[in-house]
């Protein structure tokens, strides 16, 4: 996120796209409500009805995948009605002309088209946001899940500088992460192209501090494999071992059948995990780790804060720390690395190795955490991200973009969009939700969401057991008819083996980021007798 | 003039627009509240907080009475002390308050003043009780005769989390904190965020998983961040035994503000489960998997990642991190990978 939740409540104008907030990030939405509450002006772009339209001013809602048509829609009136702040994208940033020039492409009734919405809309939604400044942007998977996911993203961020209202406080553009420490695994360098606090692997001074850091002669300068690539390696032969920490992929990934064949592949796979898993049936080794509570350190929040986690309680048996782990197998390959604790790894190791984070030490965090950048001890650390449009990198580069639809549409056979997301009670497989007494009382099985006008089309009623079927899988689930969803839709999560949309869902990746398009596939529902 | 009232008789500044409660304790002077909640608005329910206003009729509720200019407020006289002690009876006799059989002894407002009233007598005859407790959802009880009516998880629901789901109900003497159609909760539009039984001043709402598993001044209170989604949540674990028996939030702390969802505030004792992995697991050649100690299952994965090394090199490894662990375990996985073995196959499921 450019900017913090605190601003949340005290936005004026705020636009979700792409995100289920009150079920998803609950306690963010509570914010984004109250604000609605005191009077500030919420549009929310979902193609279903999520709860948070309660609380809208207006619900654009378009056709799943429509994204970016939408917003070069709504800068071409921007643009053409001259409601666009010329200064800001004169002074912070570049590439206008081009950006101009793509959303010449997208008059309201060409996006209109598109989107599933009418061109006024698209107008009005225009004029709205151009009313009240700053308007904050917040988005989360319903953007990112696409083909088109980085295009989707780098949209977005068009919008709020043309808008001129990225660098200020109650503005930006902000992502909420799905997953307590997703930013920080990021952040940590727990990806194919970069070291601890972004620094690239192809960048050969980066590399010479971490050699020099980690006592090691080379560091490899190839970015490495993203994971999607990694698994089909497994049988192609390309990758021999895998190791997964804590990631259940035999249910999170698009297309069961497919990732279950990736796994079984594999020649050596290691599992480190707190639970047995779908993912764990096909290890080789299986290492037991500590859970949340059972270890000291820290998770950096979506708002880019770290924030401490303490030990509570004795992990069971013989499980162990994770940080412990690796070096104990770093120790076998011959490399003995000195921090023995949590805390030794953040302050004399990441702090000291990552600029942004060099002034977040232990003896600072001990109350609230504190956001990254915060290069030195006595920074009081960043809530806004391009303060003043003053852009990290220099200037906001604005970026052309053209629509492009979901890799599979509807046709004949497979008339149905699914599109997948997260519910209220459950978390990603259950793995922890599924294990806390009580919440699978308030939510005992998965359901597939659909309207009211294809329930009757169909002969469905609620409650019914329906076949859900793609060109990859079928599953047998209960019907939910509901108002939340628009005809042609068909909406499920993957929070239960049986019936996971992920038998279902498609195999197909942003090229840049190699995320799965999990937003949108085809599937054709039928009933069962 | 000058914005400013006078205090037990010192001059002290005020906001336009502030209420009596507010301005008195940014003087320094605490009032005793039961009903007021910070950020909503106030409702003058519990009439704990009453004061001396100089010239007015009555005692003022100081929640949501605004000062004036000059305004002379008094909140320590006898006047005041006598009437918020006859509150207090009135509220012990308003239902079944009988501490030593109350899951909240120990952590109640109603206790409290009683014991600051020196409250040793219950005057008044108590109330018969008319609703039954309602306990038919996993995590929250409400007990009716505990109730004292002050509308907090009312205001907590409506104004704060804005969940909509409860509301004042009935009239009179049959008054009775509702969801709509009087509904249990979990027949109502409640979403078990738990924002009630965190604001509630009594025993009228407590959690069912901690009952009976510690009393307050038993725990040991732990702060940490919330295992679940992105926002990063700050949580009290409530800590007994080593064990955790409760989770609240943390006032005052960003980024939650005292707020909590149904995943933060109930799920947690996961890390309890039967199923829990306790020892290294090894795959036998029948499929099976087998006990191991960690030096076996630890020399297994070395060897094999250097016979894979030197077979086909660093980059027939790879690694997912988790997004759910902490940042240091991160770290470690990846400089596994790049100082040790050797490639840079590591990732996580940043994009999902």
């Amino acid at each position: 996120m450019t900017n913090s939740f605190a601003d949340f409540k005290k936005a004026k104008m705020i636009m979700v796209i792409g995100s289920n907030m009150t079920e998803a990030h609950p306690v963010a939405a509570t914010f984004v409500k109250d604000a609605a509450l005191a009077g500030a002006e919420l549009i929310v772009i979902d193609p279903r009805r999520t709860d948070l339209v309660d609380f809208a001013r207006m619900h654009v809602q378009i056709k799943v995948g429509s994204d970016v048509a939408l917003i070069n829609g709504v800068m071409n009136v921007l643009i053409n009605e001259d409601l666009y702040d010329k200064n800001y994208v004169s002074t912070c940033t570049v590439g206008f002309e081009e950006v101009k020039k793509k959303a010449m492409e997208y008059p309201p009734e060409r996006a209109a088209e598109i989107c599933g919405v009418s061109a006024d809309t698209i107008r009005d939604l225009a004029r709205r946001l151009a009313s009240v400044k700053p308007a904050m942007l917040m988005y989360t998977l319903g953007i990112t899940e696409h083909i088109c996911g980085v295009n989707n993203v780098m949209s977005c961020a068009n919008l709020q500088m043309l808008l001129g209202n990225v660098g200020f406080e109650c503005g930006g553009v902000n992502p909420l992460r799905g997953q307590n420490n997703v930013q920080g695994a990021c952040d940590m360098g727990a990806l194919p192209n970069v070291f601890p606090g972004y620094q690239r692997v192809d960048n050969e001074t980066a590399r010479e501090k971490f050699k020099a850091a980690w006592k090691v002669k080379s560091l490899p300068e190839k970015p490495g494999l993203m994971m999607p690539t990694m698994m089909e390696g497994l049988t192609t032969g390309k990758i021999k071992a895998f190791y997964v920490f804590g990631e259940n992929l035999a249910n999170t990934e698009p297309d069961i059948h497919h990732v279950e064949h990736c796994l079984q592949s594999a020649e050596f796979l290691v599992c480190q995990d707190i639970f047995q898993t779908e993912t764990t049936r096909f290890a080789h080794v299986i290492l037991p780790s500590s859970a949340w509570s059972e270890n000291d350190g820290t998770f950096t929040s979506s708002e880019r804060r770290v924030n401490r986690v303490r030990t509570a309680s004795v992990a069971p048996g013989e499980a162990k720390p994770n940080w412990w782990i690796f070096k104990e197998i770093a120790k076998r390959m011959g490399h003995d690395w000195k921090s023995d604790s949590a805390r030794e790894i953040w302050d004399n190791e990441i702090t000291v190795l990552a600029p942004s984070m060099a002034g977040i030490k232990y003896t600072r965090i001990e109350n609230d955490g504190i956001q990254w950048p915060a290069p030195t001890e006595d920074h009081p650390g960043t809530c806004t991200l391009h303060k003043d449009g003053c852009f990290t990198c220099g200037q906001g580069v604005f970026k052309a973009i053209d629509w492009i639809p979901p890799a599979e549409v509807p046709d004949k056979e497979y008339p149905m969009v699914l599109s997948t997301g997260r519910r209220l009670y459950h978390y990603h497989t259950r793995t922890q939700t599924g294990r806390s007494q009580g919440i699978n009382d308030l939510l005992p099985e998965e359901t597939a969401d659909i309207s009211a006008a294809d329930a009757l089309e169909k002969g469905i009623v609620d409650g019914e057991k329906i076949s859900v079927k793609s060109r990859r899988g079928e599953v047998l689930v209960k019907a939910r008819v509901t108002r939340q969803v628009p005809k042609g839709l068909v909406w499920m999560a993957f929070h239960f083996r049986e019936a996971c949309a992920n038998w279902l869902t498609n195999p197909v990746y942003d090229p840049v980021t190699q995320t799965a398009e999990y937003k949108a596939c085809a599937v054709r529902i039928d009933k069962v007798n | 003039m000058s914005n400013t009232f006078f205090l037990n008789g010192i001059e002290t500044p005020f906001t336009p627009g502030q209420m009596i409660l507010d301005a008195a304790r940014n003087g320094g002077v605490e009032i005793p509240t039961l009903c007021y909640l910070k950020g909503a608005t106030p409702t003058g329910a519990c009439r704990i907080c009453l004061v001396e206003v100089k010239g007015a009729r009555s005692l003022m509720a100081s929640c949501s009475t605004p000062v004036t200019t000059g305004m002379d407020v008094l909140t320590d006289s006898e006047l005041v002390h006598k009437a918020r002690k006859m509150n207090v009876e009135l509220l012990l006799a308003s239902g079944r308050h009988n501490c030593l059989v109350c899951e909240s002894n120990g952590d109640c407002r109603l206790q409290d003043l009683a014991y600051f009233y020196k409250i040793t007598n219950l005057r008044f005859p108590q109330k018969e009780n008319i609703y039954p407790t309602e306990d038919e959802n996993p995590f929250i009880v409400r007990d009716f005769s505990r109730c004292i009516l002050c509308g907090r998880c009312v205001q907590a629901c409506n104004e704060v989390v804005v969940n909509r789901a409860i509301t004042q109900g009935y009239r009179g003497a049959e008054s009775k904190i509702v969801t709509g159609g009087d509904n249990p909760y979990n027949e109502s539009e409640c979403v078990f965020c738990g924002q009630c039984v965190e604001v509630c001043p009594t025993g009228a709402l407590t959690e069912k998983k901690a009952k009976g598993l510690g009393r307050p001044w038993e725990v040991q209170k732990i702060r940490t961040t919330c295992p679940y989604c992105g926002v990063g949540c700050q949580q009290w674990l409530h800590v007994k035994d080593g064990k955790i028996i409760k989770v609240t939030a943390v006032e005052n702390a960003e980024p939650n503000q005292g707020r909590l969802c149904v995943k933060g505030r109930f799920g947690y004792d996961f890390i309890y489960s039967e199923d829990r992995l306790k020892t290294p697991l090894i795959r036998e050649a029948d499929g099976k998997f087998r006990e191991a100690s960690w030096d076996e299952a630890l020399d297994l994965v070395a060897n094999k990642f250097k016979e894979i090394i030197k077979s086909d090199g660093p980059d027939a490894l790879g690694g997912v991190s988790c997004a759910r662990s902490i940042n240091e375990d991160s770290y470690q996985m990846q400089k596994l990978f790049r100082a040790v073995i050797g490639t840079n196959n590591i990732d996580h499921c940043a994009r999902t």
